[in-house]
């Protein structure tokens, strides 16, 4: 455990009876009341979640935007100041090397938000692919990462952070964001998220992390949650998670992202970026029993030929049955059925839409 | 909590021996490590079970765990309210929350068994 990073919060999290757990190198708390309810109360209230493992970078200098435009899939074109845009780092042959969202700070300042897991690789790659004036700076180690989601995360947050700086978050839009002061350091306040309900991610020194944190979990409608509900929440919504359901083995468009490359630069991976030989495909299973990850797809009707591979599985909290996530090959993803076999048992799956879970309040107007 | 009416196995079972009956659970210890159960895999009332052997899976959100038979019997009954409701598991994994009850093949030898006792330092020593 001693090799595993902490967060800021971490001695927070242990005082409240959090069950920790590595998770891309950090200990991080898994859940507090229990997964179930901490999902439960996401979907119907609001819960805090401690997302510091993620990584920052800041990217600056006079041909920032045309240096990252050739390194990031996003459309930078068209992303506006206080804006912020969801997309991929690809390597030449358009595998995905990690998904993350580009802020645009200001005229020539980005910042980047990448998965834990991706920090140092994401970072030595962009350094590696920047050119032209930009300098890069990973802020990783300063920068706490607090998200609050829940269809009453507007009323809290207005209540607690809104109070003390005198001002209301019911204007920012979604993916557009703030920035801010908080006890004399940055603060950023994104309307962005991963549970798909209203939520804000805040961006903060990490020197106020705690301060922060204690400010507004104090708000009765405020629980915390761990990565365990993290995980339910953003399944049901089918958003994938990277190293499962994205990896450098697949595309974009294989992951059902075409629709977002539709940056006009160079990048790298352009063009390979489409190609398509499997297809990311959403399954509900009848029952409580779930696939995990690593399960095999086959085919139904009598052939029972293996033609993929679950991703993501769980039971599905909000829906009460089992839901996944499997790359199927392409010839073979647009049948209505599978059938899912795992260590214990095989279980029917039909084809869905996404979201899984059709009632979030992401996108609401305020 | 172990409570001292009942026997225990090392896989985190625990059996309640009463006249020509085993009930049959898993312990508070168990449910905790797996965290919130979302699904139960249960033998069919008729089926024999055999010491030692696989016998059913609990699933939780995050993982999935095999059940194994503390003794070896006919299973008589099932707790059918894990079907819809395997949270009673959770919130009372020595009552409500009962998996199976057994008709022993043979008289329980209960030192074949763990005693309250040999379970606590069993934890004792997985904790540590």
């Amino acid at each position: 455990m001693s090799d595993l990073f902490k967060t800021p919060l971490h001695s927070w999290h242990l005082a409240q009876g959090a069950k920790t757990a590595p998770f891309a190198g950090w200990d991080m708390p898994i859940q507090y009341a229990g997964i179930l309810a901490e999902h439960k109360h996401t979907r119907e209230a609001a819960s805090l979640f401690d997302i510091c493992h993620m990584g920052e970078f800041l990217v600056r200098g006079k041909d920032a935007r045309a240096a990252l435009s050739r390194i990031v899939t996003h459309n930078l074109d068209t992303l506006a100041p206080l804006k912020c845009r969801y997309g991929f780092l690809l390597n030449p042959e358009g595998g995905v090397l990690d998904d993350l969202i580009v802020y645009r700070l200001a005229e020539e300042e980005y910042m980047l938000v990448v998965n834990g897991a991706c920090t140092a690789s994401d970072f030595a790659w962009i350094a590696d692919h920047l050119q032209g004036e930009a300098a890069m700076e990973n802020v990783s180690d300063v920068t706490a990462k607090i998200d609050l989601q829940g269809p009453k995360s507007l009323d809290a947050l207005d209540a607690t952070l809104g109070k003390v700086l005198g001002r209301s978050f019911r204007d920012l839009k979604y993916f557009n964001f703030l920035r801010l002061s908080f006890e004399g350091a940055p603060l950023i306040v994104s309307r962005t998220g991963y549970t798909g309900e209203l939520g804000y991610e805040l961006y903060v020194a990490a020197a106020k992390a705690v301060e922060l944190w204690e400010l507004v979990v104090a708000d009765a409608r405020v629980e915390p949650a761990g990565l365990g509900a993290r995980d339910t929440l953003r399944l049901e919504m089918g958003l994938p998670l990277y190293g499962q359901d994205l990896d450098t083995a697949h595309t974009p468009a294989e992951a059902g992202y075409e629709p977002l490359l539709s940056s006009p630069a160079d990048y790298v991976g352009k063009g390979a970026d489409r190609a398509v030989r499997e297809r990311l495909v959403a399954l509900t299973v009848e029952g409580r029993r779930s696939p995990r990850h690593g399960d095999a797809v086959l085919a139904a009707g009598g052939s029972g030929e293996s033609v993929g591979v679950v991703t993501s599985g769980s039971f599905a909290p909000s829906l009460g049955h089992a839901v996944a996530l499997a790359y199927v090959r392409a010839d073979a993803s647009e049948a209505a059925s599978f059938l899912v076999k795992g260590a214990r048992a095989e279980l029917g799956a039909v084809r869905a839409d996404l979201p899984f879970y059709k009632e979030g309040t992401a996108r609401i107007k305020l | 909590m172990i409570p001292d009416d009942l026997l225990y196995t090392r896989t985190h079972e625990w059996v309640l021996v009463e006249d020509g009956t085993v009930t049959i659970g898993i312990t508070q210890f168990a449910q905790e490590q797996l965290g919130d159960i979302t699904y139960v895999e249960l033998p069919e009332p008729g089926d024999v079970i055999n010491t030692g052997e696989e016998m059913g899976t609990v699933e939780s959100v995050k993982a999935a765990s095999e059940l194994y038979a503390p003794v070896t019997g006919e299973v008589i009954e099932t707790n059918t309210e894990l079907e819809t409701a395997p949270e009673l598991v959770n919130e009372a994994p020595y009552g409500e929350g009962w998996l199976i009850k057994v008709r022993p093949a043979e008289d329980i030898d209960p030192e074949e068994l763990l005693s309250p006792a040999e379970y606590h330092e069993l934890l004792d020593t997985q904790a540590h």
